[in-house]
């Protein structure tokens, strides 16, 4: 929604998201997909090289994108077991959001 | 590769998202006033990166009063910000990644890499720190932070915005 927000006040955006489809559903300028799990939107910490690889897609979306819609998906695998890093992004207790609605789903 | 969507996301939220009807309005689109390698560049991440030593956290105590708001401020984070200098304050995700390095948030140190190769004009001197957790239909970002930040972003001749949200 801030991409929206900007863009419609005249500065150009590009935005690097793990829901490239939802990004699509929200009509962004300039996608860039990266399949990492949440929170790691520019990939592993210390790994400048799989940085740099997310950062130039973000400069490619730049350069090549000539209407909004422009969807680039960066061709990098998690290195992590799928099991694990889907597990190890989510935060030790629910967020209050979810813990309100586990709470109405037992009737509390 | 196509990237999956849903890997990583909870299982029992994939039909939400994945059903989400595509918003009514029409895109919007500026194009670039100068090519990408003369551009000055600001980051902006939804990770709730803030200075530990100089900046107060986001608003993570009233979220918990009231799970349905999530604080829509933001914090300038400059480009010579340092690991020490970084804490997070999140809800919906773990913060180990940004606390380790916080370039898998801010990719700082990339896009100084590629100004250096000219490969882009150079980075803003500031970059901008959200927690991406929002009320429904992100009001307070569309009419206040929103053109507040594109009103910044203007004043620092800040040429892209380039998000990534957590």
């Amino acid at each position: 929604m801030l991409a929206r927000t900007v863009e419609s006040l005249g500065i150009p955006t590009v935005t690097v998201t793990m829901m490239p489809d939802v990004a699509q559903k929200y009509r962004l300028s300039r996608i860039v997909g990266v399949e990492f799990p949440f929170g790691s939107s520019f990939g592993m910490p210390n790994d400048e090289a799989m940085q740099l690889k997310v950062a130039r897609a973000a400069v490619q979306a730049l350069e090549e994108a000539g209407a909004p819609g422009y969807r680039l998906d960066v061709d990098i695998e998690w290195p992590v077991p799928t099991e694990v890093a889907y597990r190890a992004w989510q935060p030790t207790e629910p967020s209050p959001i979810v813990a309100m609605m586990l709470r109405a789903r037992r009737g509390q | 590769m196509t990237v999956d969507s849903w890997k990583f996301l909870p299982r029992m939220m994939r039909p939400t998202f994945e059903n989400l009807p595509a918003i009514a309005e029409p895109p919007v689109w500026t194009p670039l006033s100068r090519p990408v390698h003369r551009c000055t560049i600001a980051l902006m991440s939804s990770a709730g990166v803030y200075l530990k030593d100089s900046q107060p956290s986001f608003d993570v105590e009233r979220e918990k009063n009231e799970p349905t708001w999530g604080d829509p401020g933001y914090r300038i984070i400059p480009s010579d910000v340092r690991q020490d200098q970084v804490a997070c304050s999140h809800l919906h995700l773990s913060n180990a990644g940004a606390l380790e390095d916080v370039n898998v948030v801010f990719p700082i140190r990339a896009f100084r890499k590629l100004a250096a190769e000219a490969a882009i004009g150079k980075l803003a001197d500031e970059h901008y720190s959200f927690m991406g957790y929002q009320q429904a239909g992100c009001e307070s970002w569309r009419t206040n932070q929103g053109p507040e930040l594109a009103a910044r972003l203007k004043e620092h001749a800040v040429d892209v915005l380039l998000l990534a949200p957590a």
